[in-house]
């Protein structure tokens, strides 16, 4: 049996054909991945469905939305948006860990493409973000979450949630790519959970001391979190600030200006590992 | 084209700042050989392997790998070669089949040439029976036997093994030397950077000792070893007073310069013939009448192979300058 490699291609389409047909091997890893440890999967998804029930039933009885609603109809965009977010650690840790133990090394010294690692990368974590939603979805109806504005902006809301996870997407390879080794993404942990709560997920800014408000309403989740609850009609939408007023607009530019930004770093970050 | 080398390296310059990681770094390897790549931790076997294997960007000279120019023509270089490198670099969740399958998919090979060459390779390693466990249930020298095999997926011109036993157990150790074994006898080209005399010893045709970034000595392993004098014999005295008749009788069946040291009573010196360098020292203390704490044979440490090439270097400069 020969084992010989197709040579690489020249032509931009044959470059693309590659890097598509690598990307989805590598992503297939991370399928694999789910499929062989379904129980890690199942535990990251029941933590996400515990937050909802923590924070919507324990804490949900002793908070008010301001304009009144439901508490739980308010929570939920909120922890929609909150797991785009803190998957940022998954991607991390992906990278950081290939990177430590020579996996990367190993598809940088194949001949397959170049950008397959990064875009297999982006397809697993965008599905599993999908997969996550869709779980925090049925969670939600079951708790008396209701999407009030129709089908139509609803599937905006869930463009605008992946649209955020897409731009974190490049801060995570960026930072995963930064970090000596595994056990140093716990320092990242540390800065990532703060700025989780530090938003209009749980409580309305409004209710926040005037400082500590405006940071959480210029927050870019809370930006995100304003917008989907606009789209899905759940209420505690408002604010008189500029920002809350536009936080769609906001939606839209916070994640691009965060790809515009970490993107270049990402992929120069990348090309320096051959400095 | 036949003597054209499978590795060569011409003057590799790269630093880190002020460091200079290679400075001037030479190496040529024949096709089918086993080059061995030895030096201490620092020393720049791996910035030099990570160069050929086209990891890192070179800052200057002239590298090429089975014929093509690392610098220039990496994409087709990569399509040449294996990498195994200092930690076993597949995924811990996947199977060793699914890893293998994974790495021949991202060659290029179609799904059933891929899964064909993956049971061919877990065969060939001895992975056979643990093909369809999780990766994080193997031995560490099953890791790198699977390691090796990724390396090996496409049947590269030259495999690059960077410390490729470092970290294992001695079983581990043997496991991958004998792995090892098996894709020499099938004609690969192998260059292997170690840190251990004895396994460049026992599996490289031909050795590059490195030292800062340079190359410091270079032959096959029966050359170096008469060079820096193979086993050393080493006498512990218990009082220093005849250190000096010592350095004699020594010196009767060193093949090289015999060093003693004062303060730890000891006395040692290379020997090319074991027993009867022992033999015949024994027997000189004994007729002498002094009596030794200790007296061993040994194999000579990494550190003294420096201190001895270094030693020789100096020594020539000597002679040329008389």
């Amino acid at each position: 049996m020969t084992m010989v490699a197709p040579a690489p291609p020249s032509s931009p389409l044959g470059r693309l054909r590659w890097a598509l047909a690598d990307g989805w091997t590598v992503t297939r890893r991370d399928i694999i991945h789910w499929i062989r440890q379904p129980v890690a999967l199942i535990v990251n998804l029941a933590f996400s469905v515990m937050l909802v029930l923590v924070f919507g039933y324990l804490f949900g009885g002793a908070m008010s939305v301001p304009g009144g609603g439901n508490y739980r109809e308010f929570l939920l965009p909120g922890m929609l948006v909150l797991m785009m977010f803190f998957s940022l650690e998954s991607t991390i840790m992906a990278i950081t860990e290939d990177k430590s133990k020579g996996v990367t090394d190993r598809f940088r010294s194949m001949p397959m493409s170049p950008s397959a690692v990064v875009l297999g990368r982006a397809t697993a974590d965008m599905l599993m973000s999908v997969i996550t939603l869709v779980a925090l979805v049925a969670c939600g109806l079951a708790v008396d979450w209701k999407i009030n504005r129709g089908i139509g902006l609803a599937l905006a809301a869930f463009g605008l949630m992946l649209l955020l996870r897409f731009a974190l997407l490049w801060l995570g390879i960026y930072l995963g790519l930064m970090l000596p080794n595994p056990e140093s993404v716990a320092a990242v942990q540390i800065l990532v959970w703060p700025l989780g709560f530090l938003t209009s997920v749980y409580a309305p800014p409004e209710t926040m001391p005037n400082w500590l408000g405006t940071i959480a309403e210029w927050n870019p989740l809370s930006s995100t979190v304003s917008a989907v609850r606009e789209l899905f009609g759940n209420p505690g939408i408002g604010g008189d600030s500029w920002i809350a007023q536009h936080s769609i607009l906001m939606a839209v530019l916070w994640p691009v200006l965060i790809t515009v930004v970490f993107f270049p770093l990402a992929v120069r970050r990348y090309q320096r590992l051959s400095r | 084209m036949v003597d054209q080398p499978a590795v060569l390296a011409e003057g590799l310059i790269k630093s880190y700042g002020e460091k200079r990681a290679l400075d001037g770094f030479d190496l040529s390897v024949a096709p089918g050989s086993v080059h061995g790549l030895l030096g201490p931790n620092g020393a720049g076997k791996t910035t030099a392997v990570r160069i050929l294997a086209t990891l890192l960007r070179l800052d200057g000279g002239r590298a090429e790998v089975a014929g093509l120019d690392v610098a220039r023509q990496p994409a087709l270089v990569r399509a040449k070669i294996g990498l195994v490198g200092q930690s076993a670099a597949v995924d811990e969740v996947l199977s060793g089949r699914q890893n293998l399958e994974m790495f021949g998919r991202l060659y290029h090979l179609g799904p059933a040439v891929a899964r064909r060459r993956a049971d061919e390779l877990l065969d060939y390693f001895g992975l056979a029976d643990t093909g369809s466990k999780a990766v994080k249930s193997y031995s560490g020298g099953m890791r790198r036997r699977l390691d090796l095999a990724a390396g090996m997926i496409l049947r590269p011109a030259v495999l690059f093994l960077d410390e490729p036993t470092t970290g294992l157990d001695p079983r581990g150790r043997n496991e991958v030397w004998e792995a090892m074994r098996a894709l020499v006898a099938a004609g690969t080209t192998v260059l292997l950077t170690t840190q251990y005399l004895d396994e460049a010893d026992q599996l490289a045709d031909r050795i590059s000792v490195i030292d800062t970034g340079k190359v410091i000595a270079e032959g096959p392993p029966s050359q170096l070893k008469s060079t820096i004098g193979g086993d050393r014999i080493e006498v512990v005295l218990r009082t220093p007073a005849h250190l000096e008749t010592v350095v004699g009788i020594v010196a009767k069946v060193a093949t090289g310069e015999v060093e003693s040291i004062v303060d730890d009573r000891t006395v040692s010196a290379p020997v090319s013939d074991r027993v009867a360098a022992l033999t015949e020292v024994v027997r000189a203390l004994s007729d002498a009448g002094i009596e030794a704490e200790d007296i061993s044979l040994r194999r000579p440490t990494l550190d003294e192979v420096f201190l001895q090439l270094t030693g020789h270097r100096a020594e020539k400069k000597e002679e040329v300058a008389a």
